[in-house]
């Protein structure tokens, strides 16, 4: 076996660019939960933290934790992207497919990407630790997650040996990760419960509870298209499952109440609803300038009209899918070129339009007949 | 000094806030600096504000050295940056560390999963740590021939880890 070759970056993000990571495809149940992560925090025992190492150090970390992937499985693709080998705008592709953190964008020695083609379990080599995995399915399968990762985690410890003590756990760089290091998440798309305005109330509670809530792409983000990220905070003085069994119980209210709002929407102001959803449709489907934050909100409309079957024929993996590919560097990766912001809003009204027109579907007229008032 | 959110408690946490460009120092408790770290979002801000609700160094053992020998972190930028520099950080703060993990997680004992291959030391460590527990347990139930056997163990491993 030909140890040194990893595939060429360039066409590693070419490959990305045209397929779908394995948790949009939906399965029973996403509507709600659209997918479900686990992230481990891995130190290499004999080396400082990355931001206390040399240039030299760093690099001979990436160096043995390559080594290490390349007799792992799920690692025989090689699929391995130094940072320093790709531009700006493809790592700011990565990160809107929640590949790498937007720390991890910044210029600095050693950092690497390694992952899997089906873009469900990666890892970032150098970030805040040595290294950061993380294993994503779709829909609300948080003990599958774990699983994949636990297995992963214990063949690398048989060939690594990670920074760990007895009595504190896994050591990590900021001692919020001290432990388990363990963070499971939770994508969770909400509209009915931002509309009827319990998610405020909803998010306090998460907090008491120890449980973090941030958007769209992790800590410090805005959420946006009503999704969030549901994790646990504290990570020591619990088992992995411990944790995973907590964020579950929690996550299960959650959709509880998003569930019962959908349905108090349906039965009070079904019409406003529906006006709504296609509305959003209608803009979708038309516009011919449209930014990120709209294009956001009307996908959401759109995602949460599907689930409760207003729109027939219309795919989750197409909805989930456009929220992927309307955001800045996916449009300009499509296009092949720099794109200003007026030229992108352009070029995101473009793809919306051709996406869901293309998609054959018919209106519910028997619903427009029935609800003309 | 009282706490200057709840007045109640005694302030054990000193922290400097920039509000809109405007230095403000603020002496609080340590269940009101947990209610004030849920608050902050920034991610920034919470890493050097978890610095801050480090303890200071001076309620700290005197003998803890403020440098950790392996990377040369002082402890004093440990509180500004709010992340360690290597494992060994991990001991060389131990007593300021063990407070402040259980700020974080409400707990400063490991109960998950461990690495396949550890360190003969590390695991000299933990079977140490394991047989501390079970002298305890033996005392305890004043199982006092079966506390006396395991003493002798934790002498002998003991004195191997100080060779």
């Amino acid at each position: 076996m030909n140890t040194q070759s990893s595939l060429p970056a360039k066409e590693i993000i070419a490959n990305l660019l045209s397929s779908r990571s394995r948790w949009l495809e939906p399965i029973y149940g996403s509507d709600i939960v659209i997918s479900s992560r686990i992230r481990l925090a891995r130190n290499l025992a004999n080396y400082p933290f990355p931001h206390r190492a040399d240039e030299a150090t760093l690099n001979k970390v990436r160096e043995e934790i390559y080594s290490a992937l390349s007799g792992i499985e799920t690692f025989k693709d090689r699929w391995f992207i130094n940072m320093e080998d790709i531009n700006e705008l493809d790592r700011q592709f990565l990160v809107e497919r929640h590949l790498i953190s937007y720390e991890h964008t910044v210029e600095g020695p050693g950092k690497a990407i390694a992952l899997t083609p089906d873009e469900g379990v990666s890892m970032m080599i150098n970030e805040e630790d040595h290294m950061r995995m993380q294993v994503v399915v779709g829909g609300f399968d948080l003990d599958r997650a774990w699983a994949e990762m636990n297995e992963l985690d214990d063949r690398l410890s048989q060939v690594l040996e990670f920074a760990f003590s007895p009595d504190l756990g896994f050591l990590t760089s900021c001692p919020t990760n001290t432990g388990t290091a363990m963070r499971g998440s939770l994508m969770m798309h909400l509209p009915a419960l931002v509309i009827t305005k319990q998610i405020n109330r909803v998010l306090q509670t998460i907090s008491q509870l120890n449980f973090t809530a941030r958007g769209l792409y992790g800590e410090g983000t805005q959420a946006m298209g009503n999704i969030f990220q549901i994790s646990n905070q504290a990570c020591l003085g619990y088992s992995e499952t411990e944790l995973i069994e907590n964020i579950k119980r929690i996550a299960g209210q959650i959709i509880d109440q998003e569930t019962h709002a959908r349905e108090k929407i349906m039965r009070t102001s079904r019409v406003m609803l529906e006006d709504r959803v296609w509305r959003a449709y209608g803009l979708l489907r038309n516009a011919r300038i449209m930014n990120s934050a709209e294009a956001l909100e009307y996908l959401s409309m759109l995602r949460l009209g599907s689930s409760l079957g207003m729109i027939k024929g219309l795919e989750l993996k197409l909805i989930n899918d456009l929220f992927i590919i309307i955001q800045p560097a996916h449009l300009q990766k499509i296009s092949g070129r720099k794109l200003s912001t007026r030229q992108r809003d352009v070029k995101r009204a473009n793809i919306l339009r051709n996406r869901l027109n293309r998609q054959g579907h018919s209106p519910d007229l028997d619903r427009e007949e029935r609800g003309n008032v | 000094m009282l706490c200057d959110i709840c007045n109640k408690a005694e302030a054990t946490v000193h922290l400097t806030e920039i509000v809109n460009g405007k230095v403000v120092e603020m002496h609080i408790c340590e269940s009101c600096a947990q209610e004030k770290a849920a608050q902050m979002q920034v991610p920034m801000g919470f890493q050097v504000f978890l610095g801050g609700i480090a303890p200071e160094k001076k309620t700290v053992d005197k003998e803890d050295p403020a440098v950790c020998p392996s990377c040369g972190l002082s402890y004093r930028d440990f509180r500004k940056i709010g992340r360690l520099g290597c494992s060994q950080c991990y001991t060389a703060f131990k007593d300021a560390l063990a407070s402040l993990l259980r700020n974080i997680h409400g707990s400063n004992e490991h109960l998950g999963k461990q690495p396949r291959k550890m360190p003969r030391s590390i695991e000299r460590q933990m079977r140490l740590l394991e047989l501390k527990k079970a002298l305890h347990r033996a005392i305890e139930e004043e199982a006092f021939e079966e506390a006396a056997r395991i003493r002798d163990e934790i002498r002998a491993l003991e004195s191997e880890s100080a060779q």
